[in-house]
Formats: C-alpha cells, sequence, structure tokens
C-alpha cells in the first residue's frame, strides 16, 4: 500500500536549474500530482507547478514523466515499478518559467491569428439547425483541453526551436480544421493554415496524436483532412485556372 | 516601493470563468476598456469542470417547457428562499444566453429536428439543460474564451492592437479591491494584484470592478472544487464594505467519487441519474424511494416501476427519486452509510451499466468513463460506480441589487456567478449554475459599463498602493514562520468536521473556537524563496481569505435553526416557515464578522400564482398564506 518513491524534479528559474532528488511517501491510489503535491507541502514550498481540476478536465499540468509527455494528474503511480526513481520534467518545447511551469503563451498567440467562427449574417441565434451527424466531426475537436501536449511533442517544433516561428502546433491547426468542418462556418481558412499556420511543416508522424490525454484523432481526423482540403485549393488546375482568369473568387 | 506596473481600465473583471468572461464581452461590446483578471490561465477556470449542462426552458424536447416552469423548479429547489426577482430573471433571460453561445460557435448536442439538445436533471420538471455530452463546461469556456478572441481581433483590425479594448491577464491574482469614501460614498477605485510568472505587482485603477471569483469548496476537506475556490472574492467584497448572504447554505453534490482517496470529492456528474442511473445500498435496495420528503411527494415517483416507466413516457408518469434536488440526495446517502449500508469504500453504488448499453454509456457519458477507467480502474459499463457527497457549491454569496448584480453597499463593484448570492436560495439545482453564470455575468457587465461612463476614470494614491504592497509582502518577512500548507489542510479537516453535510450547535460553536485559532497561526504564516511561481505565497494570501469565508459559514449556520436545503441541523432537524422569512446577512466586524437577520423580500403576486396554494402551504406561514389568498402579497 504505503512506500516510498524516489522522485527526480528539475528545480530552477528560467533555463538554468536542475534534477533534485526527493524520496516522499506514497499511497495506493496516487497519481504523480499527488506525489508533486506532497512534496511541496511537507519539503518544498516554494516548488512551482500549474494545475487545476485534478480530474484530467482542464489541462493545466502537463509535464514529462520519466520523457513522456503526460498529465500528470493523470498518470497513476501504479503505473510504475516502486523504487524505481520518477523522473519529472517540465514541458521541452515551451520556456521554463520556474520548476515544472512553463510559458505556453505562444499557444495562444498563434491561436488568436485564426480568425473566429463566423456563422451566416442573417442567420439569428436561436434559429441555428444542424444535426448530431455533422456537429460529431468538430466536437471530437472541441473535446481539447489545451493542455499542448501535442505541440510540445510535436517534433517539428521540439527539436527545432527555428520553426516557432513558421509553425503554430497541432493544436491551433486543429482548431483551424473544426471550423473549417462547423456546418455553420463561412469562411475559408485554407490558405490561411498553410501560409500563415504552416500546416505544410506537419509531416505526419501522429505524435500528437499519440500523447493527446483526450484521445483525439488529431492528424486523421483533422490534421490529413485539412491537408486534403489545402491541396485540392492549390493543386486543382480547374481552379487555378478560374482565378487567372478571375472567373471565379479568390478561395472560393 | 518596488517597480509597480499601474494601468487603466473602465472596467475590470476579476475572474476568467462563465460569469467572468460573460461580464467582460458584455463591458466590452458597451465600448469600455475591459481587463479580464485570472488566477489561472485563460480557459482553465473551474468552470470547465461542469459537467451536465446548462438550464434552459427553451422547449426543443418538451414543449410544454417555458420560463415559469423554470422559475417555478428553481424556487422549490431553493425551498423559496431564492431571491425572487433573480430566479425570474435566470428563468426568463437563460434561453436567449445559450442560443447567443451557439451563435458564437458553441457546438451543442442535437435533437432530431436540428435543435439544441436537453436532457434530464435533479429538479427539473422536464428535459432542460442544453449539453455537450457530460463536458458541456468546457464548451462553454471554450466558446467564451473565443468570442473574447473575436472581439480581439475585430479591435485588431480597427485599432491595430489585439488588447485595444479587452485584455486577458492570465495568471495574476488579485489581492486587495481598493475602496474609498464612506456610508452611501463608498465606492470602489481598483484593485491589487501580482501576475503569478514573474511576481511583479500591478495596480488597475478602474471605477468598475467585478468579481467573478468562483466558490469556497477549498475550505472542505472533500471537495470537487479545485484549488482556487478560497472564497478570495467573498472575502474582499466583505472587507470593502459590502456583505454576504445565505453563507450557511453550502452544496454537497450527492455523487463524488470516494475510492482512490486521492480522487476523493472529484464530481460525478448528475447526468448518470438524469440519463438512467440508479442508487442502490450494499443490500442492494434503491434506497432513494425511502427517502422522498412531504415537500416533493407529488412530484416523484412511489414505485420502481413507474419510475422506470418515467424515461420513455415522461407526461403519464412521475420521476424516479434519484432525481430529487442534490441536497436531498446527499442526505440519504449519508444516511445510509452512517447505517452500515455503504459501499466497501464509504460511498453508496451509482449503477448505470444494468440500464444502458456500454456504446450508449460511452456517447452519452464518456468523461465519466474515461474518468473511473484511468482514475479508479472500474469501467461503468460493466460495473457500478461508489460514490458520496462532496462540497460542491456555495449557494451564499455577495449581497446584490438583482437587476444590476451591484453589490450591496459599494458603488462600482459588482458580483456575478458563484461569489454573488441569492439566486439560489437554500439549494441549487444543477444546471442552474451555468445559466446562472451567463444570465447574471451579462448583466453584471452592461451594468458596469453603464457606470463606469457615468462615474469617470479614478486614480490612486501612493500610500493606498504602498499598503496594499506591504500586505502581500508580509509572508516573506516571516521566513521562519507557520507553513502555509499545514494550515489549509488543518482547516479542510476541521471545516469537514464541524461545519460538514450534518451540524449541530456544539460543532459549529467548536469550529468557532478553531477559526480563532487558525486565525493566530495565519497571521504568523511564513514563505520562503522568491515570488516568482511561489505557490507557498499564494496560499499565504489565500488564508485570511479562507478563514472570513468559513467564520461567515459557521457563524450563519449556528445562526440559522431549521434546517433547509444545504443547511442542515441535527438539533433542528425541521424546515421552518418563520425561517423562511429571514436572510442571514453577514458583515465584516473587527477582525471576525457579524450576522444579522434580514427579511426576505414578498414575492409578487404575479409570481407566487404561479404555485398552487397547497404547495405554498407546505413553505409559508398562515400569514403569509392569508395575504396571498387576499391579493395583498
Amino acid at each position: 500500500m504505503t512506500y516510498t518513491a524516489n522522485f527526480r524534479v528539475w528545480r530552477g528559474i528560467g533555463g538554468e536549474g536542475e534534477l533534485q532528488d526527493y524520496t516522499v511517501e506514497v499511497n495506493e491510489g496516487e497519481v504523480v500530482l499527488d506525489v508533486i503535491h506532497r512534496i511541496q507541502a511537507t519539503q518544498e514550498p516554494d516548488l512551482g507547478v500549474r494545475w487545476n481540476c485534478k480530474a484530467g478536465k482542464c489541462g493545466s499540468c502537463s509535464a514529462e514523466i520519466n520523457g513522456k509527455p503526460r498529465l500528470m494528474c493523470m498518470t497513476r503511480m501504479n503505473t510504475f515499478e516502486e523504487g524505481a526513481p520518477v523522473t519529472v520534467t517540465p514541458m521541452r518545447t515551451f520556456p521554463v518559467i520556474r520548476d515544472l511551469v512553463t510559458d505556453v503563451s505562444f499557444n495562444y498567440e498563434k491561436g488568436r491569428q485564426v480568425p473566429a467562427f463566423s456563422p451566416p449574417k442573417d442567420l439569428k441565434p436561436g434559429d441555428f439547425r444542424m444535426q448530431q451527424k455533422d456537429v460529431e466531426r468538430s466536437q471530437e475537436f472541441r473535446k481539447c483541453i489545451e493542455c499542448f501536449l501535442c505541440t510540445n511533442t510535436c517534433h517539428a517544433v521540439r527539436d527545432h526551436e527555428e520553426n516557432v516561428k513558421f509553425f503554430a502546433g497541432p493544436r491551433v491547426l486543429m482548431r483551424t480544421a473544426e471550423l473549417d468542418m462547423h456546418p455553420l462556418d463561412t469562411l475559408d481558412r485554407r490558405r490561411m493554415a498553410q501560409d500563415e499556420l504552416g500546416l505544410g511543416y506537419c509531416n505526419i508522424t501522429k505524435c500528437c496524436t499519440e500523447v493527446c490525454p483526450e484521445h483525439i484523432h488529431i492528424t486523421d481526423n483533422a490534421l490529413i483532412p485539412l491537408k486534403e482540403r489545402v491541396a485540392d485549393l492549390k493543386y486543382d488546375p480547374l481552379r487555378w485556372l478560374g482565378n487567372k482568369i478571375r472567373v471565379r473568387g479568390k478561395d472560393d | 516601493m518596488s517597480q509597480i506596473t499601474k494601468l487603466q481600465f473602465d472596467v475590470i473583471v476579476v475572474g476568467a470563468g462563465g460569469a467572468g468572461l460573460r461580464a467582460a464581452i458584455a463591458a466590452r461590446e458597451a465600448g469600455k476598456k475591459t481587463a479580464i483578471l485570472s488566477k489561472s490561465l485563460f480557459g482553465k477556470a473551474h468552470t470547465v469542470m461542469a459537467e451536465g449542462g446548462i438550464a434552459a426552458s427553451m422547449g426543443n424536447v418538451n414543449s410544454n417547457d417555458n420560463w415559469k416552469v423554470h422559475f417555478c423548479d428553481t424556487m422549490r429547489g431553493g425551498k423559496f428562499l431564492n431571491h425572487y426577482r433573480m430566479a425570474e430573471l435566470h428563468a426568463k433571460e437563460a434561453p436567449d444566453r445559450v442560443w447567443e453561445l451557439e451563435a458564437w460557435g458553441a457546438l451543442f448536442d442535437r435533437t432530431p429536428d436540428g435543435k439544441i439538445s436537453q436532457r434530464n436533471f435533479g429538479g427539473h420538471e422536464y428535459p432542460r439543460l442544453a449539453h455537450v455530452g457530460d463536458r458541456t463546461g468546457l464548451e462553454m469556456i471554450r466558446t467564451l474564451q473565443q468570442r473574447v478572441v473575436a472581439l480581439q481581433q475585430q479591435d485588431k483590425a480597427e485599432f491595430g492592437d489585439y488588447d485595444a479594448m479587452i485584455q486577458v491577464f492570465a495568471e495574476t491574482s488579485v489581492s486587495h479591491v481598493f475602496v474609498s469614501g464612506e456610508g452611501a460614498d463608498r465606492k470602489v477605485s481598483g484593485a491589487f494584484a501580482y501576475a503569478r510568472g514573474t511576481g511583479d505587482f500591478i495596480v488597475f485603477e478602474a471605477p468598475s470592478v467585478i468579481l467573478a471569483t468562483g466558490g469556497i469548496g477549498k475550505s472542505f476537506k472533500v471537495t470537487s472544487n479545485s484549488w482556487e475556490y478560497t472564497g478570495d472574492g467573498h472575502s474582499m467584497a466583505l472587507i470593502s464594505g459590502g456583505s454576504l448572504v445565505n453563507m450557511e447554505f453550502v452544496q454537497f453534490h450527492p455523487t463524488g467519487m470516494v475510492w482512490p482517496l486521492s480522487v476523493k470529492g472529484i464530481l460525478v456528474t448528475e447526468s448518470v441519474r438524469g440519463d438512467g442511473g440508479v442508487l442502490t445500498n450494499s443490500e442492494g435496495r434503491r434506497f432513494m424511494f425511502d427517502y422522498i420528503p412531504d415537500v416533493f411527494k407529488a412530484q416523484y415517483a412511489k414505485t420502481e416501476e413507474e419510475a422506470d416507466r418515467w424515461y420513455t413516457d415522461p407526461d403519464n408518469n412521475k420521476r424516479p427519486p434519484e432525481l430529487l434536488p442534490r441536497d436531498e440526495v446527499a442526505r440519504a446517502i449519508n444516511t445510509e452509510v452512517k447505517a452500515g449500508r455503504g459501499s466497501p469504500h464509504g460511498g453508496v453504488f451509482l449503477d448505470v451499466s444494468k440500464r444502458l448499453p456500454a456504446d450508449v454509456i460511452r456517447a452519452k457519458l464518456p468523461s465519466m468513463w474515461h474518468q473511473f477507467k484511468e482514475l479508479a480502474d472500474v469501467d461503468i459499463t460493466l460495473e457500478p460506480m461508489e460514490v458520496g457527497p462532496t462540497c460542491h457549491y456555495v449557494m451564499g454569496g455577495i449581497e446584490v441589487d438583482p437587476d444590476t448584480q451591484q453589490a450591496v453597499g459599494v458603488k462600482g463593484l459588482y458580483a456575478a456567478g458563484e461569489s454573488s448570492g441569492g439566486m439560489h436560495g437554500s439549494n441549487r439545482l444543477g444546471g442552474n449554475s451555468l445559466s446562472d453564470l451567463l444570465v447574471f455575468g451579462k448583466r453584471a457587465g452592461d451594468a458596469a459599463a453603464e457606470y463606469a461612463s457615468a462615474a469617470g476614470p479614478v486614480t490612486l494614491s501612493d500610500a493606498e498602493i504602498a499598503a496594499a504592497e506591504t500586505a502581500a509582502m508580509a509572508p516573506f518577512s516571516n521566513a521562519g514562520g507557520e507553513n502555509p500548507y499545514a494550515i489549509q489542510q488543518e482547516l479542510q479537516q476541521m471545516m469537514n468536521d464541524y461545519v460538514g453535510i450534518i451540524r449541530t450547535e456544539d460543532e459549529l460553536k467548536q469550529a468557532l473556537v478553531e477559526i480563532e485559532k487558525f486565525k493566530e497561526r495565519a497571521a504568523r504564516v511564513g514563505v520562503k524563496g522568491t515570488r516568482q511561481y511561489n505557490p507557498a505565497w499564494h496560499i499565504a494570501l489565500d488564508l485570511p481569505h479562507q478563514l472570513v469565508v468559513s467564520e461567515c459559514i459557521a457563524r450563519a449556520a449556528l445562526g440559522r435553526e431549521e434546517s433547509r436545503g444545504g443547511h442542515t441541523r441535527d438539533d433542528f432537524a425541521k424546515m421552518s416557515p418563520e425561517w423562511r422569512q429571514v436572510n442571514l446577512i453577514c458583515y465584516a466586524e473587527g477582525t471576525g464578522v457579524r450576522v444579522e437577520k434580514q427579511a426576505l423580500p414578498t414575492i409578487p403576486q404575479e409570481l407566487v400564482s404561479l404555485f398552487d396554494s397547497s404547495e405554498l402551504s407546505k413553505y409559508m406561514t398562515q400569514a403569509e398564506l392569508d395575504s396571498i389568498a387576499q391579493g395583498t402579497a
């Protein structure tokens, strides 16, 4: 039931810091976040950790546990061998603020560039009609809890800081796909997805899908369909010709 | 004085949950420069945890529904202690607030004819809750978050700056609300905050401050609430010269997880029961049939057969008693467990596995399935859950004007959502919280914007700012002092033990003694390290707030000598018609809290006539009934 675990937790401010060792009690049924809280309450009161709901619903407590991007509140201690060290480090892709807390503002800045939902101008609130099967595609993406583990994991930015300027990451691209699939949205965000959000940097290795705590099929259901729609826009010869001779409006 | 950033706004909103965001949207749409201050990241507020849905009488599933039925259900659920005007506004305006969310991009589950689907919930006569599976709160917060972004995009196009008219200060925590003047001239002048990431102080000068800070659950050990729920808004309003109403009424949600201990208290949505889940004890008995109180006998099924028929034929059968209001179900579970008929880990069984096919359960209750699978190794499509009461919501809150949400006693101070009081009376119905956030968030934002136009800009003196800074820094000058985590945990245990679901005079008095000891310890609390993202410092600053609200709850609970809704006295077990006419109001006094009785407003004839006189007679005094009969109410 109760045992003593060896935790190695990254401590530091900004880029400067190191792993520190803690021996700490673990009880039956606990998750990594419980153990981090016990270290805070009994050994290191100023240990920085971001968390809210402790039930996998808010996406605040993202970190890397033994190198794997996870939510601390959904990682049960009984998935580790008793006595083996458990290493907890901040998400690698984002700058560290302090200890396990990272600066994820990048995601909000990129997200703000995606034009908002635009229903038909003459459609009044209360008059929206949509079928369940038509909303389900976007509903899957709206399960996203914005833990940003997907973007943290995506190798396009994880190992290539220089790409951050050009690539918005899976979360923001999935938001674009979500709006694209909304039955009553009127905007076309395909060119933006490609040119401004860097959809082309995604080479569908599905790392994002693997780490998604909500089990959203980010690659298969959001990013690949979005890529197909962009390809349709860019490489459809009739559309190309239509645009050239100005028969068609832009991107319609 | 260290370097402090000073910013000017028309309206500042403290809290970025449903009420805060809706208020901020309203203020910005009214043309006011608005700031949103959030303890957490944008989109993480506690609203995200709401599961079941938003109550609004759109009548999409049962066309008999309308605002009057919703109003009656709300008053009944609150045992007629609600402020009638808030319950009326809420019932009337909730549908528009839901439809508006849809126009901002929310994707609710649908009816076959393409409208917003609505589900059954405890205390609601008709299927009324707009929902998205069991993650409605996430949908709501994301939609409001995205609406804020949409407005920022408009401002970027017009002014070249996303933050020109509405700016989000994420992870920025308010420690003090500035006020000036006395008596009728008392008014707000801004707020003092610190940015958690840097530890730097920010002063917000503003004529309007909206407190949308949520609840108080973190003063109890077993709770569904997150760390943010420390009652800081309640406390700051009180300290600023405002008052709190109905603080004795704390909702213990009947179904929280009970095992493993690490997740004890985490919410199990009422939708499980709304969609057919039943409660049984260790003997396999559906015990809720034994706990239907007299006031609800007319509305609930007497047999399992009738209850089961209701799911498919609600017009000709009465609803199952599992769907009684939350206070009734929580007390029943508590009684069963105390009588030795509990489940192995001290709860009761909630079973949906024998009632619905596995694929339907996974479609309707996806996050419950996920939560139990991942945190408790329980597959709810195959086996029952173990559940028990958990501190979930405070009906009490900042006393406000029902139409504008302006705090009584302080001009320019507004409150909306859980931090305000009156709307839910002694017990809140499930689903009425999300609609409350929207209806009164908007009203607060509108009124705060109007007031800001009339009041004009304000400035704060260096002395006021320096005092707020000194108070915020105090825990660092006490480096060897008391451990804030220890005090908080002991307070939570004490409140659970003495001010919990069943209360007695002796235990409440003991709680007040303990609170005085905690106050002394909190004054000696010490924090080490730097200001940057230091959670110990944060708790140290929150502790005084937690103690203020804990004292309000204990004092009001001691004062109210009856049992009603979220306040159960073992020594005054009956509901009293005389006490229904009384609200208990808390005021700050010295280092503590004073409680005063105040008469409830009289429900006007056109609203009270919506109820049968036989129903009213269960709640009201003969004198009241006589005046209603004579049409003089």
